[in-house]
């Protein structure tokens, strides 16, 4: 080896110690922070700590069973899924239709991209306040026709404790009881209309940066394919539906991920907000779990809601990652 | 080496000196009683931060040197938030990692009971209310419940009311109705009141404790003192006739209230009666310094319908955590929290009564005068809402219970949760 040679491999390794060395705290804190205390929540998930006083006496999965029998957690998980199918389709259509809007190269695009990406740069929490007022059955919107004479809406907004689910007694109700789907009749199965104030609330912040996302993906799509499909006589629908969306597919993927791992452990905007809403219409796991941990000391049936909560997340976020780093090794 | 990766380096260690300092600081002046006096820091922690609370407060820690002497510096250690659930949620996490305040707040009954004694996290004050004669100012029903195996564990700074209902005396005279004083009676005020146009009953149950408040006041104005207390203890039968007698005249209840109330916290409740369109309100009597915050004078009240001669309470008290910094500093501060110069002092501006039974009536107003008579005279009780009658696990089962019930109305799974809440509490066989 030639001595320059030999002088870059020193500062090689030279440099890699001062990496490794400025890697090495923000590694031991994850691990410790994040990840130790993740294991340490399974620890109590799988424990009979229900008093302030710590016991880490083992019970199995006695605490999960528990909680797939209680009612309120029933609910949560009919509203997380409700919720996280109306957000994330909102902010997709909603982000997909500005995005074209202003893929055209309107005057002033960057002023409304910057109107449309605004929300996000506010809190959930900030944002919760806001449309809590907005949305209050004796203020907002409901007196805004009243301020131009038009007369006031009657909604009562998320305070409306209507769940439209199919009842059992109705024809629908027997068709799916013959054929041995009957348990489907029940508000278990069935859609909180007070969800919808908070969906509202979600995709007003979340669909700018859709938005955004989709604005991105649309300019990387070289003009010469669209070209080519006009000089093959497509209507611009054609264009739009044969050409845009499918090379968008991996923005769409990426949005979904973003957005549905962000519903599934939705707090701040609810707590804010709504709260539980009227009957638990507007609940969700990570509320259930501060209340029954902080207020009723369930210290164990909490930490086993974390943990669902996480398992949740993973289902959708670890094939992600997989996928994306394989995308990034091929490239 | 570069001289780049020598700074860098030196970069990591500052960050690493500083994570040392950061772990290891925080452990000095404490625990400083030299003989000349009481010295140091004193740390209280509450949730009272607005109002006539925080005003209260301030007047305990200005009696704290005329009382102790010495040069004790308290600290105010607050989270806000109504009820105390942010402040109990930071408590815990302090008092799990051994960090507990001087002394904190916690309201009387199981709250403090089973969640802080029967875990061992305090220390017994019976010496303490031996010397300081209290055995003898607090009425028999309170030393009960702050006491664990005969011995206290808390000092009361006050009490409250539970069963109160308040009424905008205007809306009554107008439309030529009685407040009523039976649940009978109230049905037929909120009929008229309603064929009027005019919201019978205001409710703000954003914070799920207004409607659970309301479910005992009912409870309570059905079943009678006693067989009230035995849902609490097991002797009374969950699944009893009377209980579903009640629980149906809490389902009429609900028909009398304001369609937006969970969107509405208990003091917008009140704006609807200050304003006339709701009558009346049942609420703690807490809702008095709303009213008088608001300039509202025009208001009557009454204990809640059927709940005449007994006394729904709850009352927030002080105790010494075992470990606690500075602990002779903290044992004054029980003095002068029990004491009747701190409870005259601080009562009148938190709108609560004294827990001593020799307070100046004087240096109350009207509706905390007849108070005053009625703690003597009446049957004492503890609050369901207010932690004073079940540990909090058991609260937190009854309160999703009945936020379901007041969405859905459906009384008979209301009664079967309720009566399941109390098997998995391990009261009921």
């Amino acid at each position: 080896m030639n001595s320059s040679g030999h002088r870059l491999a020193r500062r090689l390794t030279s440099e890699r110690a001062v990496a490794i060395a400025l890697i090495v705290p923000s590694a031991v804190a994850v691990a410790v922070f994040v990840y130790g205390f993740i294991a340490w929540s399974a620890v109590v998930s799988v424990s009979e700590w229900d008093t302030v006083r710590p016991d880490y006496t083992y019970v199995g999965l006695d605490n999960f069973r528990d909680l797939f029998n209680n009612f309120r957690f029933q609910i949560d998980i009919r509203n997380t899924v409700v919720f996280t199918v109306l957000f994330v389709g909102a902010c997709l259509g909603i982000g997909f239709a500005l995005a074209s809007l202003l893929d055209r190269h309107v005057r002033g695009e960057g002023l409304f991209r910057s109107i449309y990406l605004f929300p996000m740069a506010v809190s959930f929490i900030v944002t919760g306040v806001v449309w809590r007022w907005l949305l209050a059955p004796r203020a907002g919107v409901n007196i805004l026709p009243e301020k131009v004479g038009a007369g006031s809406i009657d909604y009562g907004w998320y305070t409306d404790p209507t769940v439209l689910y199919v009842h059992a007694d109705t024809r629908l109700g027997e068709a799916l009881h013959s054929v041995g789907l009957g348990f489907l009749a029940n508000p278990n199965y069935g859609v909180p209309l007070a969800i919808t104030s908070v969906v509202i609330a979600a995709t007003w912040q979340m669909s700018g940066f859709v938005m955004v996302m989709y604005l991105a993906g649309l300019r990387a799509i070289p003009d010469e394919l669209r070209d080519a499909a006009r000089v093959d006589g497509a209507s611009e629908a054609q264009i739009l539906r044969h050409i845009s969306v499918p090379l968008l597919r991996p923005v769409t993927l990426s949005a979904m991920i973003i957005l549905g791992h962000q519903s599934l452990k939705i707090f701040d905007l609810v707590i804010s907000m709504t709260r539980r809403g009227p009957g638990f219409a507007t609940d969700v796991p990570g509320l259930f779990m501060y209340e029954t941990t902080f207020q009723g000391n369930h210290f164990s049936h909490g930490a086993a809601v974390s943990i669902l909560m996480l398992l949740a997340v993973s289902v959708l976020v670890i094939p992600y990652l997989f996928w994306s780093l394989r995308r990034e090794a091929r490239l | 080496m570069s001289r780049h990766a020598r700074w860098l380096i030196v970069l990591v260690a500052l960050f690493a000196a500083m994570f040392v300092a950061i772990a290891c600081g925080d452990d000095d002046d404490e625990d400083k009683t030299p003989s000349g006096g009481l010295s140091g820091k004193l740390e209280i922690f509450s949730w009272w931060t607005t109002g006539g609370e925080a005003a209260g407060l301030q007047k305990l820690y200005e009696l704290y040197p005329n009382q102790c002497g010495g040069t004790v510096n308290i600290v105010n250690s607050t989270v806000a938030g109504g009820g105390g659930a942010q402040a109990r949620q930071v408590l815990t996490t302090r008092m799990l990692g051994n960090d507990p305040p001087g002394s904190f707040q916690v309201h009387m009954g199981h709250e403090l009971i089973d969640s802080w004694v029967t875990t061992n996290y305090m220390e017994p004050l019976d010496s303490l209310f031996k010397e300081q004669g209290w055995n003898d100012v607090f009425p028999k029903g309170v030393l009960d419940i702050v006491s664990y195996q005969g011995k206290p564990y808390a000092v009361p700074v006050n009490i409250h009311r539970a069963n109160v209902l308040w009424y905008n005396k205007a809306v009554f005279t107008a439309n030529g109705l009685q407040p009523p004083k039976t649940l009978d009676d109230f049905f037929k005020v909120a009929d008229a009141l309603k064929a009027k146009g005019i919201t019978p009953l205001a409710l703000g149950d954003v914070d799920s404790f207004a409607s659970i408040q309301l479910m005992e006041t009912v409870l309570l104005g059905k079943l009678g003192a006693t067989a009230y207390n035995g849902l609490w203890t097991g002797a009374t039968d969950w699944k009893a006739a009377n209980v579903t007698d009640a629980l149906n005249a809490f389902k009429k209840t609900l028909d009398y209230v304001n369609s937006d109330h969970s969107s509405l916290s208990w003091d917008q409740a009140n704006d609807l009666v200050i304003s006339g369109k709701a009558a009346m309100t049942i609420m703690g009597d807490w809702l008095e310094g709303d009213m008088k915050a608001k300039n509202f004078t025009n208001y009557g009240w009454l204990p809640s319908p059927g709940t005449e001669g007994v006394y729904d309470a709850l009352s927030d008290t002080f105790g010494l955590p075992k470990n606690a910094p500075n602990k002779a500093a903290v044992l004054c501060w029980l003095k002068v929290v029990g004491s009747k110069a701190g409870q005259e002092a601080f009562n009148p501006l938190k709108g609560s009564i004294c827990a001593r039974t020799d307070c100046n009536p004087s240096l109350f107003d009207a509706y905390l005068q007849s108070a005053m008579t009625d703690w003597k005279a009446n049957t004492i009780v503890p609050s369901l809402a207010h932690g004073a009658a079940v540990k909090p696990g058991w609260l937190t089962e009854i309160s999703d219970a009945v936020t379901a019930f007041v969405a859905n109305k459906d009384a008979a799974t209301l009664q079967n949760r309720l009566a399941a809440a109390c098997k998995t509490a391990g009261v009921c066989k």
